[in-house]
């Protein structure tokens, strides 16, 4: 259990757990990491997600009103976990359900989980300390957001901070200015963005907002570790009756970049009947 | 909420203490894409505020324009009539565009002019400080785009007439509750989207550092001179000022002046709606089914949510208070004690503009009846010789349709 990204670029996909439901959101995450995702973002569901845009807003808000709290996300976590031990997981959350439990004892139960890091959407550098230091209890790694906008020193500390607690993870940088949804190319913010960072650190690199298909995905492998690919995987799941969204959904997955190895999808099921 | 609480605790290192908190409250909690726009907002906030060439513009505009400083009246036939203290209003109600709101969009105006941001972008409530924006935009010259919630766009329907009269686009939000906290939501996307050429003017004294101080600041003129007037006019300092707090704004305003002052209450009103329980009210600070300290919007503060951090519906017959998180100065003032907070249902409000209307021909914003309802309440349990301030933060000509139907103003009593 650990970040890492072997093929190059590598994938991280996103999904809104408890969309359509929680065991859905278990089977898509097998199917997504035997189809060739490195890491699955479980998102948790959040009342006012200011940074995501309508595909995620609506996928949040049909999870909300399931009920589906964090530790139900803690759970799914732990089922992915025992089934595949070797993929990546991090819990993608706003800050609010968070504080709600209480940083530390977040942390814990989710290294007891098995996720590897944590993203939090709205947690920046500057008001970390806390949170760096409940992590590094957990030998849990940091995942920090870097936006186009943001100036060098910023980059800076933010490349320190994603390394402060001896877990390594990965750096996610934000592709364009704007909130989280598909659109037609790669912005050249992208590459501008990651150039910069490297100059601050070897952490892998993945870009994400707005990476939708496969083309993205191989404009994003020319200049960074991996490609975070959340909106366009909510929007098919949207789309796509419950039953079927595994396959779906692993099928989009398989993709997005040659030689990801055979889908053992057919098996993830049976696993869990 | 302990563990809450950790990640405020002050910082050991002074170097390393966060911007912008009051006590364990505030800071700054945005996506990343936020903070090098937060980050200039505040150097070029300082640099205004240290140059007197804005405070001469600020001011003038104030006086000039907005039609500072504003009366403080004494209510006498109120008073009178509730037979208790003597309460004064301070009449925020009389400035342009109805509300105190003006004085902080003239504020964040003149600021994002002098950072040559050409759009302005801004949520609104009740709709008073949409109107206050889009107002100073068509003063100054500036593109205004006003987001509102459909809810609150068909409450305050003569608010987003006259926005749009003023030259502004008002985008109406129908996420969540399509009220205040929505509008907010769909502002900051706005701003995430387009933060390099646009200019957020947030409304109330809330959200991240240094927007919670800036709206402060620009509102404390109500108890300068407020604390002016009421010493020329009964040579002694009032026992208590009421003022109502949505995202509390006017209320730190009025406050702000009186910190020192200990002998004088400061009594917040929150809005009781139409019961206790979670989302029937948005009183944050009631002790049952009130708020627990939490994130929202990108401050740390007492917000109305459920035990799994889910922000929770609320309700208020006033949409300016209509609102699940406070400002993170009040946060701290109730931690500490040095303001109390209070709440005032629906019904108690409406009844408060009838009282104040045919008492004193002052028809009050519902918000600002709120406050007018605690010292309704609390009046005759006084002295003849206390003094009590109530801040009237606004108007009533917006809430002229809500009033019609909830006091029966069409009622043929008239025409017997």
């Amino acid at each position: 259990m650990a970040i890492k990204f072997e093929k190059k670029p590598g994938i991280v996909a996103y999904l809104t757990t408890g969309d359509p439901d929680l065991n859905t959101t278990r089977d898509i995450a097998l199917a997504a990491i035997d189809n060739g995702a490195d890491v699955i973002e479980l998102g948790v569901p959040f009342s006012d997600p200011l940074a995501d845009g309508p595909v995620i807003q609506r996928a949040s808000e049909r999870a909300v009103a399931r009920g589906v709290r964090l530790t139900d996300v803690l759970v799914v976590a732990k089922q992915i976990r025992e089934a595949r031990p070797n993929a990546g997981l991090v819990l993608f959350s706003y800050l609010n359900p968070v504080v709600r439990i209480g940083i530390e004892p977040l942390c814990r139960e989710a290294a007891d989980a098995g996720i590897d890091g944590i993203l939090l959407t709205d947690m920046i550098v500057e008001e970390a300390d806390e949170y760096l230091e409940a992590l590094r209890a957990n030998q849990l790694a940091p995942i920090f957001l870097a936006a186009p906008t943001s100036p060098d020193r910023r980059l800076k500390a933010i490349a320190e901070a994603s390394l402060a607690t001896g877990k390594p993870g990965f750096v996610y940088a934000i592709s364009r200015v704007g909130i989280t949804g598909t659109q037609t190319q790669v912005a050249d913010d992208a590459e501008d963005l990651v150039t910069r960072l490297r100059q601050f650190t070897k952490l892998p690199i993945a870009v994400g907002f707005g990476i939708s298909n496969s083309i993205h995905v191989a404009a994003v492998g020319k200049f960074a570790e991996a490609a975070v690919i959340g909106s366009a995987i909510v929007s098919l799941i949207e789309k796509t009756p419950p039953e079927e969204a595994a396959t779906v959904v692993g099928r989009f997955i398989y993709k997005l970049r040659d030689g990801a190895g055979p889908s053992q999808q057919s098996g993830i099921r049976a696993a869990y009947r | 909420m302990s563990v809450a609480a950790a990640i405020t605790e002050e910082k050991t290192s002074p170097a390393q203490a966060t911007a912008g908190r009051f006590g364990a409250y505030g800071g700054r909690y945005v996506p990343e894409t936020l903070m090098a726009a937060l980050e200039e907002l505040e150097v070029a906030y300082a640099a205004a505020q240290a140059d007197p060439a804005f405070h001469a513009e600020l001011n003038g505009l104030l006086h000039t324009y907005a039609g500072r400083p504003t009366a403080l009246y004494y209510a006498k036939r109120l008073s009178e009539t509730l037979g208790g203290a003597k309460i004064y209003l301070k009449r925020e109600d009389l400035l342009h565009t109805g509300a105190h709101k003006i004085n902080n969009a003239l504020g964040q105006g003149l600021l994002a002019k002098r950072m040559g941001k050409q759009r302005i972008i801004a949520e609104t409530g009740a709709g008073q400080h949409g109107v206050a924006t889009a107002t100073v935009c068509a003063l100054l010259g500036l593109d205004c785009v006003i987001y509102m919630g459909q809810e609150d766009m068909q409450r305050q329907e003569p608010n987003v007439y006259r926005m749009r009269l003023l030259g502004a686009e008002v985008r109406g939000v129908t996420g969540g509750s399509a009220t205040l906290k929505d509008a907010i939501n769909e502002a900051m996307r706005d701003w995430v989207t387009n933060v390099r050429s646009t200019y957020y003017v947030l409304g109330s004294a809330l959200g991240s550092h240094p927007y919670p101080t800036m709206v402060r600041n620009f509102h404390r003129v109500i108890s300068i001179e407020a604390r002016q007037q009421i010493l020329e006019a009964e040579g002694k300092l009032p026992d208590a000022i009421i003022a109502c707090v949505g995202g509390g704004s006017n209320a730190i305003g009025a406050f702000y002046e009186f910190l020192p002052d200990t002998s004088v209450e400061l009594i917040g009103v929150e809005a009781g709606g139409r019961g206790t329980g979670l989302g029937e009210h948005a009183a944050r600070f009631q002790k049952i089914g009130g708020g627990t300290p939490g994130v929202l919007q990108g401050t740390y503060s007492y917000v109305l949510q459920n035990d799994a951090g889910q922000i929770s519906s609320t309700h208020s017959v006033s949409a300016g208070l209509d609102y699940a998180s406070v400002g993170p100065e009040h946060a701290m003032l109730h931690d500490s004690g040095r303001a109390s907070y209070v709440s005032c249902s629906d019904d108690a409000a409406l009844k408060a503009v009838v009282t104040l209307s045919r008492t004193e021909g002052i028809i009050p914003a519902l918000e600002s009846a709120h406050a007018v309802a605690e010292a309704i309440r609390i009046a005759p349990t006084r002295s003849q010789t206390d003094i009590i301030m109530v801040n009237l933060s606004g108007r009533g000509d917006k809430d002229m349709g809500i009033l019609a139907r909830e006091l029966d103003l069409k009622g043929a009593s008239d025409v017997s």
